[in-house]
């Protein structure tokens, strides 16, 4: 009798798991995080399970490395997530879904606007991707250093030059390492380089280094001279990233040329040491004061088991209520429109955390349409790397300006060919 | 022990002398070494070949279905050179400093580090106090990790870091090590011998212990001087595993990857860029990923290491046949 009773038990359990299994639709959800984000989005996606019967999301919390190498090999072998919280907008357009099916593309329009291009790529035009984490890179600046050495801070529309000659004096007056650090990425120089001139695409729109030149003399004669620390570009090789945040911190660098987001950062880990504000991107020759947009959005994969899934889970995130959640409680400027227009009460953030990230997101007007253009071309992580390691082989002399920008434009030519 | 081993030899006796009897004794032996050399071709054999395909194709896609053949292009353009002792006359510039910078970074640091782990294992074959402590010391850097060892010399050597501290103590001034090119390669070289040196001291310690006692004792006898004995004796009948040290410091400094990628990244610029990084970033870290150059560039990499292993066995062989 109990061996019967068992036996019936074993089965009834079986078959439960079995058909638990049949039912349940497991999502798996690649995040990286710069700062809280992958923690916010299991915590709003627990009420889109609720909200879907039989839903399990895994979020894998990877590092940020792993998203640009092995995210790419993984989806090339139809062995990657069913979505991910990717960089390369564009360049991994060929995997991703589109969601046009799936969701109301008129709200898309109205809420993602422009973004949503970064997405697209040649023949594919549809809807791939919400931009969750809208980035706009500029200048945080060490004031208490200025007031210490009795320089006034470069206004509005002041140039890189009015901001080098600042800050040289502001360095030689108090006891700060370095007037100005850049952080060591293509992405980083783009803002800067379209002032200098830089043109970013030929009349084909293919991209070029046409322009580029300018900005790059100026940049390696900062190196030189030590306006720039030299240490970020020039103790590195290849196109690894690297960041001036830490020296910053530190009181040694009186301007650091960052990004929106190290808000957070600098938020936490300089709190009173001294007072710190971002202003926007300095002017360059050709006119342009701009910065280079960028962020991160959320992508579903095509090779996915469960595309309905994906795409109201997508969806769900790009709720203006949701999408306005998560900004207040990542720190992340929206690049939802709606949200952006309301305003974002940024969760736990200090009156300079805020006025910073107010700072930036006053800055995206001044953002030049080639920086637009360029953060959304396909073919820009192979130009972002390429500047970066042409650049430093210039800054320590290993290359004349003129030889690394005749460099970049065949390296950039056999990229693309390969590429295509 | 015995009583349990017994039962289960005679399980296995039985399928093995089917076995035998069906395909016979004497190729019995290849049943034996079918495990490995499964494991072996799907994990050494099969990727070699896999190489070759990649080298042969273009393009940056992962599947070689969807990569198209170009022939020998990938070898034409790594070694297309108007001059291959300028790199800049080069088409793939990068190719070549890498190429370069290993050459010199092999010269140096083997050289180096043969000739310290020589000096070292002389001092240590002598009777010293605290030998035993000191053959430790200079074998514990073998056992760190190679990106620990890369962190540590990072962390002494930074702008801010403890050496110079030091150096601004003693008022002497401190220098940016990591930024100039010639101190960074300098610095690579040292501290790859200060890594490595004690597993190859290791094993010129034990060739010198094999040295027979009563020679040094004849040579005692004829007043031979201190240096005499080491050229004449010493070195001659240390010169086969000297040998061997340095085929496997050479093959093992062409590899050099981890520790020198995690201390300077490749730079500042190219000056610490080796090969094997060269073809990791083509590969792996840059965008395109460039797979078949990695490839071909591998390729070669593989050649020299192939003609080195095949000095180094010859080496093996002669020394066992006496």
């Amino acid at each position: 009798m109990k061996k019967t009773h068992l036996l019936t038990t074993a089965l009834a359990a079986g078959l439960g798991v079995a058909a638990g299994a049949a039912m349940s639709q497991e999502i798996r959800f690649m995040c990286y995080s710069d700062g809280n984000e992958c923690e916010v989005y299991d915590d709003l996606l627990t009420r889109f399970e609720a909200e879907n019967d039989g839903v399990d999301v895994i979020v894998d919390v990877v590092p940020y490395q792993a998203i640009l190498e092995n995210l790419p090999v993984q989806l090339a072998a139809g062995t990657g997530p069913d979505l991910a919280k990717v960089t390369d907008l564009g360049g991994l357009n060929e995997f991703y879904l589109d969601l046009t099916p799936y969701v109301d593309t008129g709200y898309w329009d109205a809420s993602f606007g422009e973004t949503l291009n970064w997405y697209r790529n040649g023949d594919r035009q549809g809807y791939y991707g919400m931009h969750s984490q809208l980035t706009i890179t500029g200048p945080f600046v060490n004031a208490t250093l200025f007031e210490q050495a009795g320089v006034d801070m470069p206004g509005a529309g002041a140039s890189w030059d009015d901001w080098a000659t600042a800050t040289r004096a502001v360095t030689e007056a108090t006891d700060a390492d370095f007037p100005m650090a850049m952080d060591r990425s293509g992405h980083r120089v783009a803002g800067p380089a379209v002032s200098y001139g830089a043109k970013y695409f030929d009349a084909d729109g293919n991209g070029s280094f046409e322009g580029f030149d300018a900005f790059a003399e100026a940049f390696v004669g900062w190196n030189e001279d030590g306006t720039m620390a030299r240490d970020v570009w020039a103790s590195q090789g290849g196109s690894t990233y690297a960041d001036a945040a830490q020296e910053f911190i530190n009181g040694e660098v009186v301007f650091y040329y960052s990004g929106s987001w190290q808000v957070g950062r600098m938020d936490e880990q300089v709190g009173d040491f001294f007072d710190w504000q971002v202003v926007g991107s300095p002017c360059g020759p050709a006119g342009a004061c701009s910065g280079m947009p960028g962020g991160a959005g959320v992508v579903g994969f095509e090779q996915t088991e469960h595309p309905e899934v994906v795409a109201a889970l997508i969806d769900f995130l790009a709720q203006e209520e949701i999408y306005a959640e998560a900004a207040a409680r990542t720190k992340n400027l929206p690049a939802h429109l709606g949200v952006a227009s309301a305003g974002v009460e940024f969760q736990d953030a200090s009156p300079a955390a805020q006025a910073a990230l107010n700072g930036f997101a006053g800055a995206l007007p001044d953002v030049s349409p080639i920086a637009f253009a360029y953060q959304g071309y396909a073919g820009n992580r192979a130009m972002f790397g390429i500047t970066v390691e042409r650049l430093s082989q210039a800054i320590v002399g290993e290359l004349s300006v003129g030889d690394a920008m005749m460099r970049a434009s065949s390296d950039l030519e056999a990229a693309m060919a390969e590429a295509d | 022990m015995l009583k349990i081993l017994t039962p289960m030899m005679r399980i296995i006796e039985v399928p093995m002398l089917a076995l035998q009897r069906k395909i016979g004794i004497n190729r019995l032996a290849w049943a034996f070494l079918l495990p490995n050399l499964v494991l072996f071709g799907l994990f050494a054999f099969l990727p070699v070949i896999l190489n070759v395909f990649y080298a042969m194709t273009g393009g940056d896609n992962v599947l070689l279905a969807d990569r198209p053949d170009v022939g020998a292009r990938n070898f034409a353009q790594l070694l297309d050179c108007s001059n291959h002792f300028d790199p800049n006359s080069c088409r793939e510039d990068k190719f070549w400093r890498a190429v370069w910078n290993t050459i010199w970074f092999v010269v140096l640091q083997v050289g180096f580090m043969v000739g310290f782990a020589l000096l070292t294992a002389l001092i240590l074959n002598r009777d010293i106090r605290a030998r035993g402590f000191f053959r430790s010391v200079f074998f514990f850097p073998v056992l760190l990790s190679p990106v620990v060892v890369a962190l540590v010399w990072k962390w002494i050597l930074q702008r801010e870091g403890v050496l110079n501290a030091f150096l601004d103590w003693t008022g002497a001034g401190g220098i940016n090590w990591l930024v100039d090119a010639q101190w960074a390669f300098g610095w690579s070289v040292f501290i790859s011998v200060w890594a490595h040196m004690g597993f190859y001291t290791l094993i010129l310690l034990a060739g010198l212990q094999a040295i027979p006692r009563d020679v040094y004792d004849a040579a005692l006898m004829d007043r031979a001087s201190a240096w005499r004995t080491f050229r004449r004796i010493t070195l001659p009948l240390l010169s086969p595993t000297m040998l061997v040290v340095l085929i496997l410091a050479l093959i093992k400094g062409v590899q050099t990857f981890d520790e020198i990628y995690a201390f300077t990244g490749g730079g500042p610029g190219t000056a610490t860029t080796f090969i094997i990084q060269y073809i990791y970033e083509r590969g792996f870290a840059g965008a395109p990923r460039l797979f078949g150059l990695a490839a071909a560039a591998s390729l070669l990499v593989a050649g020299v290491l192939v003609v080195l292993t095949l000095v180094q066995l010859r080496i093996s062989k002669e020394n066992a046949d006496g």
